[in-house]
């Protein structure tokens, strides 16, 4: 430590200065006990999700049985089974990989188009800003559910099909923040020095100014990934999610549309916890995030 | 105004007209013959050239006639019109209820600020906004009207004396899964005044904390509120999709899903044009509301 210190002592002060609201974010993370738990609960989420989709645990979600079906919980069925006599916690289990890799795509995707478009408006200004905000406009004034059924209508079922329709369409939020920030930020100093340096523009954007914007880009993908999973729901409903007989939450709490009637709730009562769990860790946790991140409550 | 609409008649177009599928095939099954194929494109229209194809659809908007339902075969914009009244009695009350009880929590929350309660009303609000919609609508209906029998289980009536026992148990959904939400938003919009100086100025003149939240903190809060509040108000026309299907309400939500489960593309184009209308008209009365209540925003 005091030798590395010593070594580098000249780049310590520009170092922490770069990164502080980064560190300072970290530490209010680790100081806040919600936080923490929220994030070993998506770890443990993310985990299981992997260790489903290789084949480690859950394995005989599929596996139908008629002589069982129907059966209540018990401590072999912690949720019971479904009409094939298919394991409801095991299926359960292997919705968290439909739910996590639908959030997670759906999130990278419009992170990344967000971020691109909002960086480039923000940053030429003149006709780009004038065509990219008028992009985001539009999208944002069609009502979100019908535009997500058209392009889903357009594309077709489908798993990754699903990732697009989700990302093509939420990435509006995110390009209006990013533009707005890269617009304050732009005429700042250390923009100015790295142009006399220089330094390219797409060097200025995305050496320079990015790292300063990003936080925003985190809370979003937070929001999307969360809005991603509850949207799942309410595709499979209109029948323009993933296939029928995939196990997503989204399907497992449709087909209790027929079950609640005669009883069966643990369809519905399995896939709800489960989602709750993972949509609750991820509300908390981005809550936490952006109080960190968030230079003005900080002096409170 | 009139860009953001070309953009969406140019989006829903190349969505509906140039990405999808043929639609003749979608209509008259795969096995159809080539010449019943060819009739029903020359019915759709979808034999023409894009750009007559194009006109068309622009043409629909200034007329405002869109045409005829592919499964019902009634004029659209006859359907439309007859869904208002159904999607307004479920949707006013509900929506006025729901934002009265938000700000009156949301006023709890701000004054009662970094203490145990505010924090437990945050977290539940989190926490019931990470159960899937669906899942409320679905218990609630088994519970307060298949098993308790509280209320009718769906149906309608057309007449205004008979009507509002159907959408009690509709309202009561719609102000649970708002409550959520908009008690985050509006503490936000409480919180970011209750730092400002003149609060500390009217706290330091000796006021009561109860003339300081209503007649000072409330009234500037409602600054940002109300703007949201506009924002949200299309929501009240196209009604509730997810409500209006299950409870049977024939409104605007309820013909959407209809028309999105038969694949009725003319409908869903329609709604598609009236909801982006809505929203662009409810936003602009959104900027006049604003320079309404705040007079330090001046129209010019």
């Amino acid at each position: 430590m005091t030798t590395q210190a010593a070594t580098s002592a000249s780049q310590i002060p520009k170092k922490k200065s770069a990164n502080s609201l980064w560190r300072d974010a970290y530490r209010r993370i680790l100081a806040n006990r919600i936080a923490l738990a929220s994030m070993v609960v998506i770890i443990v989420y993310v985990l299981m999700a992997l260790l489903a989709q290789f084949g480690l645990i859950a394995t005989d979600y599929n596996l139908t049985n008629t002589d069982l079906k129907w059966l209540s919980p018990s401590s072999e069925y912690l949720f019971g089974t479904d009409i094939f006599g298919r394991s409801v916690l095991h299926r359960a289990i292997h919705g968290s990989v439909i739910a996590v890799t639908v959030g997670f795509f759906a999130a990278l995707i419009a992170l990344f188009i967000g971020v691109t478009m909002g960086a480039l408006a923000g940053y030429f200004g003149g006709w780009v800003d004038d065509s990219i905000t008028w992009l985001y406009t539009t999208i944002d004034s069609i009502p979100y559910i019908l535009l997500m059924a058209s392009f889903q209508f357009a594309l077709g079922q489908g798993l990754s099909n699903l990732f697009f329709a989700l990302g093509l369409t939420s990435w509006v939020t995110l390009c209006r923040l990013v533009r707005a920030e890269f617009l304050k930020q732009k005429q700042k100093e250390y923009v100015e020095s790295a142009r006399s340096l220089g330094a390219s523009h797409f060097r200025r954007i995305f050496l320079h100014i990015l790292p300063n914007v990003m936080h925003l880009g985190l809370i979003q993908f937070g929001l999307i990934f969360v809005s991603a999973i509850k949207i799942e729901v309410i595709l499979s409903f209109l029948g323009l999610g993933v296939e029928a007989g995939v196990p997503s939450w989204g399907i497992m709490i449709n087909e209790a549309k027929q079950e609640l009637n005669r009883g069966y709730w643990w369809n519905l009562g399995a896939a709800t916890v489960f989602m709750f769990g993972l949509v609750l860790a991820v509300n908390l946790f981005n809550d936490a995030l952006r109080d960190a991140l968030d230079p003005k409550l900080k002096n409170k | 105004m009139i860009p953001i609409l070309f953009g969406v008649t140019i989006i829903t177009f190349i969505l509906f007209n140039v990405v999808i599928d043929d639609p003749a095939v979608l209509l008259a099954g795969k096995s159809a013959s080539p010449e019943r194929l060819q009739q029903i494109r020359a019915e759709l229209g979808t034999d023409q050239p894009l750009y007559v194809q194009y006109l068309t659809s622009v043409k629909q908007i200034f007329t405002f006639d869109f045409g005829r339902s592919w499964s019902s075969k009634q004029s659209v914009s006859e359907t439309i019109l007859a869904g208002l009244s159904p999607s307004l009695t479920l949707t006013v009350p509900a929506f006025i209820i729901s934002i009265l009880l938000s700000i009156c929590l949301a006023l709890g929350t701000a004054y009662f600020r970094g203490t145990a309660v505010d924090k437990f009303a945050t977290v539940m609000a989190l926490a019931l906004m990470s159960i899937s919609s669906l899942v409320y609508i679905m218990v609630f209906q088994y519970t307060f009207a298949f098993n308790l029998g509280v209320f009718p289980i769906s149906g309608w009536d057309q007449s205004w004396t008979d009507r509002w026992q159907y959408v009690q148990l509709p309202w009561m959904i719609w102000i649970v899964l708002s409550l959520g939400p908009n008690l985050l938003v509006y503490r936000t919009a409480i919180l970011d005044e209750y730092f400002q100086d003149y609060v500390r100025t009217a706290r330091a003149k000796g006021l009561a904390e109860g003339v300081v939240l209503f007649k000072h903190v409330l009234k500037n809060a409602l600054i940002p509120i109300i703007t949201i509040v506009v924002v949200q108000m299309p929501f009240l026309i196209t009604g509730s999709l997810l409500l209006e299907a299950f409870f049977g309400i024939p409104g605007l939500g309820g013909l959407l899903y209809q028309a999105i489960n038969n694949s009725d593309f003319p409908v869903i184009r329609a709604m598609v044009v009236i909801g982006t209308l809505l929203y662009m008209t409810f936003n602009l009365l959104a900027d006049l509301a604003y320079a309404v209540v705040n007079p330090r925003v001046r129209l010019s």
